[in-house]
Parts: C-alpha cells; structure tokens; sequence
C-alpha cells in the first residue's frame, strides 16, 4: 500500500519514501525537510480541511494537498 | 582599526532581526512568523578596536534553491562582501537550523564563523538541553547560546566574533556525499562548493546532495541535544492544544471574529478619554499662542497661518487620531509576538484559493490593517507575481491605522446611539468584514480577468507559540506609533494646514479657494451622498488619510472660530451643522474604506512592482468600487426617502 501526503490524518504519522514530481515545489518539500527517509507526523487540518499541517524535522508547516501529492510514504502508524 | 562586514544568517523566525537589534541598537521590525524580514538591513556596531557592519539578511532554509529572499541570501554570502558570517539558530529545533548552517560553511569553511544558538530561554522552558562544547567541535565554529530578546546579551555574542576572527574557523569534517556525487564533484574541479551547487541543479544529484545536509545536521543535532521526555521539539503538546482550539474546524473562525472584536472595542472604548484630554490640551495651548501673538503685535494673516492654520490642524490631527491608533496598534503588535498571524492565514487559504490566491495575502492584509505600505512591502511573503500582485492591487481595501480613527469617530457620532462601545466595535467589526469580503471579491475578479493563472504552491510554517514581551512590545509600538504619527503630522498635516488655511482665505471673485473647490467638486459630491467639502478633504488628504476629518472640519470652519474637538459630541454638533446625517455618513464610511491610497503607499507600490501603472491601478481600483458603491447607496436612499 502506497500512501501520500495528505492520506495522514491527524495524529498519523509516517516515513517519506520517495519524492516524485519536479521543479520549484520539489526543492520547496526538500528544503524544508521531506527527504527520503524523513519522518512526517500530521498535526491537524485547517478549518477548512485543506490545508495541514504536519510536524517536519521539529517544525510544524502547513502544506496544500495538491502540493503534497507528490510526497509518497511507506508505512502509516497511528500512536496507541 | 579594522572594518568588518559580518553577514547575519538563519533561517525564518530564529530571531535574527531580534539578534541584530540587540547588537545595533537599531529597531527593526520584529515578530514571530516566518518570512517577516523580506529585505537586507545593514548596521553597525564598535567593539575595542573594530567597527562591525552587520547585515540582517531574509531567513532561508536553502541555499540551494531559486526563491527570490533565498537568492538575495546566497548571493551575498556567497560574493566577496561578508569578512565574517554569524549563523543564527533556534535552540529547539537544532537539526532543522544546522541544515542551512552546513550550506553556510561548506560555502566558506574558513571563514570567521559564529554559530549563535538563540531562543536558549525558550528551549530551556521546554526542557532541552544543549551541549554548546559538542557543537562547537563538530562544526569547529565558534557556539554562543544567547536569549536575543532579554536585555545585555548582545555583548558575548560580540564577544564571540572577536574571538572568531582572532582564531580562524576550520570546518574540520567536510560532508561525505554520496561516491557518485563525490566523483561529479572531484570531475567538475573547482571551488567544491560551487561544483555542489551546480550539482543541485541535477534532477538525479540533489536528492542525494540535500539527503545528505540532511542527514548530517540532524546526527550533529541528535548528539548535542539532549531533552526531557522524548523528542527535542520546539513545537510542544501545549502549542498543539493551543493550534487545535485557534484552528480548528469549529472554534477558528469564531476566535478571529471574537479577537478582531475585542481589539476593536478596546480601541473604541479606550481611544475617548485620550482623545478629550489632547483636545483641551491642545485647545489652551491655542489660547496661549494666540495671547502671545497679540503680545508681539504680529500681524493678523501671521495668526491665522501659524495657530488657525498649522496649530489647529496639527492639534487635531493628534488629538482625534492618534488615541486609536495608540491601542490598535500595541494591541495587533502583541498578537503577531505570539505569533497568532500565520494562524490567520492558515485559517483563511482555503478562501483564498477559492479565489486563486494565496493564503499568506492574510498575513499582507493584517499589515495592511497597521498600515497598507507595510503591507504592501510584506507581499514579498508570496513566491508567485501573480499572487503578489493580486495582495499588492487589493491591500488598501482593508482599512489601515490612519483611517480607523475616521471610521469610528463617525460610527460613534452617527450609528451607535447611546449603545456604548460595545455597540461601536460591532459596527466597525460589521465594517471591516465588508471590506475584507470586497478584498476578497476584487482578488476573485482579478485573477479571473487581468491575472488569470492558478493558484501556485503554498508552504507557511506555523512557530510555536511565545509568550509576548507585552511591556516591551507595548511601550515600543506606543512611543514607535507615537513618533511616527507626529513625525507625519509635523510632515504633512501643519503644511496641509498652512495651505489650507490660504486657500480660505485667498478670495478669487466672490469666493475663497476652498470654495471654488469645494464648488467645483459639489456635483460629483452629491452624487455619491456627501458633499464638495469632503471629496475635496480627501484629494488634499492623499499624502495622509489621518487628514482627512481634520480638514474637513477645517473646511466647514474656516474664518469661524472654533474651540476643541476632542470630544465626539463637538465634532458631531458641527457636522450635522453642516448637514451631515446618516446617509451622508455611511457614504463618507463607504469611501473611507474604499478609495485611493495614501501617497506614500502608492509609490511603495510602485517600487515594489517596478510599474507605475500598477500604482496607478492601485489607486483606481479601489477607487472605483468606492464611487459606485457610494452612488448605490446614496441612489437607494433617495428612493427610500
């Protein structure tokens, strides 16, 4: 099972696996952390659901759901 | 005696602009949210024998990529100028800020280097601890821990740089990339850092390039921090809780409401007393001024010009205006030090995108609520030019600092009866959300007419929450506001005073200057429910809206004498005298809120876009939406009268 960014929901959390698409947005998610192998945990959605936030590398940044469908998680685990 | 230029760097909201204030003994705007510093400032400082030129750059995470504040950063640590680099960090989020710190010294590993680890205080209160000594032989930089934003700590930070330059930085373990990257690196020869950099251009190279800074800032990070109860962590439980409850579904809307609310209220409710006490005070000094004339004799137009035309306009400028803007803008300054302001704009990028913008245009339009030249300046937030341009064009319709004063002595006179403050801030919060539903119904139009395109990526980091320096936030927006207001008062207000004061009583014909304008605009001012007098007002308050009611009374005034309008029920008493109702009022609110911007945020439009035509349609949009707004309103009161 592949999952993306926006697949979190609160509270999930999970490791990046693979950046794809190109371009300014990819070096954007790299800078701010989400290189292979990054751990990214969701903090909560907007009021309007779009856009989330999510816990990087000790950060918490708001990403729109389009722009983070290129992110592609491994594994999904929800904390007990 | 040497002269040394020190490059201050970091990425956003770490407190460099805090640092360099600290170390300057300069004011530079401050507040937590990232991207706040979008231009370069440079300052100096004396230490012994040495002169410092600090530069503050924009924050950065990357010196790798192409956004334009990243360029502005990468080109000049990477030029000639900088003898020296101070790499400014966040305590709590280590590994994040040693990311950039690596690029910094990869760039020039032996450079004079200090790493100066900030918001120590902060980290503290969170329980994380920091190995200052571990960091400082990982990197083979000098380490100073530092709290900016308490007083007297600027001096180990200097302390530090004289130290960096007396024992040279040596970068001892370059980064190990990746053999292939290695070997790209070694074949292209040269500087090693520029060989990475061109590297990073390579869809295949720059995963393993920014992988690898990655990997390294946090195995530093993990080895020199060590925290209570788990992961260092600048964002805690308790800023979860707060985001929770200010964004969520249910509750973030409401909160902004009750917020703009309460400010509002607070501005109305407490603005009055100051108001009346400014007033007589400067009404006696008027009598004082007007006893010394007559002392010396001076000559009857000498009065005039000096105390009814410059005195009295200055004096009411301060006095009518400058109490509101004294409590709104500590009051909106403590929120954005708590950092509540990219709260807003994450709440409200949905909308935004509804209409093909960008979500940060919130964070513009709160400027914009201070003042619309800040706000404009701040669209530099926003990556896209369109989505730039479209929060530079709508900024002035959300009404800024010089104009609430405006807005609330009319609603105050006009609509809220005996209701009290309460009622008032309700009106004016009704008010304002009109003009931020028009702002958002111009930003719609546009990006579906002139700028057509779609909205472009969106990232907004969200800091933790800080508990506000209230004193010193308080007592700098008060005594910053307090100069700035009088410094434009004494800019533009007495000379507007001084002309207007001329154009009563130069007579052509039958009638004074004043009035041939006020004539001449009476049509057009009828048209849209007001009346010469005050269409005139605001084509002489271009320079500055806070003129605009001064002038108006000034107008209606002229050749009478007058004693103090402090108060709202002396200001309302010549107002309906000179046939002011509601209508004519809410007309006058209408196109307080929506016409051309002051002068000075014209040009900062125009230099910020580099076009005069956008100026131009800065001042004409708005302007438009007012006249014709202004005329339905004034047509359908006719037809209900």
């Amino acid at each position: 099972m592949e999952y993306r960014l926006c697949d979190l929901a609160p509270g999930q959390w999970g490791r990046v696996s693979e950046l794809r698409g190109t371009g300014g947005m990819r070096r954007r998610l790299l800078d701010l952390g989400l290189v292979p192998g990054a751990e990214v945990r969701c903090m909560g959605r907007s009021p309007a659901g779009d856009p989330v936030a999510y816990l990087i590398c000790g950060a918490v940044i708001a990403i729109r759901c389009t722009d983070g469908a290129d992110v592609v998680l491994g594994e999904v685990w929800e904390d007990g | 005696m040497a002269e040394r230029v020190i490059a201050l760097a970091g990425n956003p909201n770490v407190g460099k602009s805090t640092v360099f204030n600290s170390l300057t003994g300069m004011r530079r705007h401050t507040g937590n949210w990232s991207g706040k510093t979008v231009d370069t400032a440079a300052g100096r400082f004396r230490r012994g024998e040495n002169e410092y030129i600090l530069v503050d750059l924009p924050g950065t995470y990357s010196l790798l990529t192409h956004s334009a504040e990243e360029e502005v950063a990468r080109d000049f640590l990477g030029g000639d100028d900088p003898d020296g680099v101070v790499i400014v960090c966040d305590a709590a989020c280590l590994g994040r800020n040693l990311n950039l710190a690596l690029q910094v010294l990869e760039m020039a590993p032996h450079r004079p280097t200090v790493l100066c680890v900030n918001l120590m205080d902060e980290a503290e209160t969170k329980g994380i601890k920091l190995d200052l000594d571990a960091l400082s032989s990982a990197l083979g930089v000098t380490v100073v821990g530092m709290s900016a934003r308490r007083r007297g700590e600027a001096a180990r930070l200097g302390a530090a740089l004289d130290r960096a330059f007396a024992a040279p930085t040596d970068f001892p373990v370059p980064l190990c990339y990746a053999p292939e990257i290695e070997s790209a690196i070694a074949a292209r020869g040269g500087e090693r850092w520029r060989a990475l950099q061109h590297l990073s251009e390579d869809p295949a190279m720059v995963d393993g390039i920014v992988s690898t800074l990655h990997a390294r800032a946090c195995e530093i990070a993990s080895a020199a921090v060590s925290a209570e109860g788990g992961t260092a962590c600048g964002y805690t439980a308790a800023d979860a809780r707060r985001d929770r409850i200010l964004t969520g579904r249910r509750t973030a809307y409401p909160i902004m409401l009750v917020l703009l609310f309460f400010i509002l209220w607070l501005t109305v409710e407490g603005a009055n007393y100051p108001s009346a006490w400014l007033g007589a005070l400067f009404g006696r000094i008027e009598s004082g001024l007007l006893g010394l004339m007559e002392a010396w004799g001076a000559p009857a137009w000498l009065t005039g010009v000096l105390v009814e035309g410059v005195w009295r306009t200055l004096g009411r400028v301060v006095s009518v205006m400058l109490p509101p803007m004294l409590i709104f803008f500590p009051l909106f300054t403590l929120m954005e030090d708590a950092g509540y302001l990219p709260r807003i704009a994450y709440n409200l990028d949905r909308p935004f995108r509804a209409c093909r913008a960008c979500g940060k245009q919130a964070l513009c339009m709160c400027m914009g609520f201070g003042c619309n030249a800040v706000g404009v300046v701040g669209c530099r937030i926003i990556d896209s030019r369109r989505e730039r341009l479209l929060a530079v064009l709508t900024n002035s319709f959300v009404p800024c600092n010089g104009r609430f004063p405006t807005l609330i002595a009319l609603i105050v006179i006009f609509f809220a009866g005996n209701g009290g403050g309460a009622v008032s801030a309700l009106l004016l919060l009704g008010l304002i959300l009109v003009a931020v539903a028009v702002s958002f119904g111009v930003t719609w139009l546009l990006s579906h007419t002139l700028f057509r395109g779609m909205p472009s990526a969106f990232t907004l980091e969200m800091p933790p929450f800080r508990r506000p320096r209230v004193g010193r936030v308080l007592v700098s927006a008060v005594v910053d506001r307090t100069l700035f207001v009088l410094g434009r008062a004494a800019a533009v207000a007495a000379p507007a005073g001084l002309v207007i004061w001329g154009m009563a009583n130069v007579t052509v014909g039958e009638m004074s200057l004043l009035g041939w304008g006020a004539a001449a605009l009476e049509p057009l001012g009828r048209l849209m429910g007001m009346d010469g007098a005050i269409l005139l007002a605001f084509i002489l308050g271009l320079p500055a809206n806070e003129i605009v009611l001064p002038i108006v009374l000034m107008i209606y005034t002229a050749g009478g004498s007058l004693g103090e309008v402090g108060s709202s029920a002396a200001l309302g008493e010549i107002l309906v005298a000179n046939g002011w109702d509601g209508g004519r009022a809410a007309c006058v609110l209408i196109f307080t809120l929506f016409h051309w911007p002051c002068s000075t945020t014209l040009l900062t439009v125009k230099r910020e876009t580099g076009s005069a035509a956008m100026a131009a349609m800065a001042a004409l949009l708005p302007t438009v939406v007012g006249v014709l707004l202004c005329i339905v309103v004034n047509v359908i009161r006719g037809s209900l009268l």
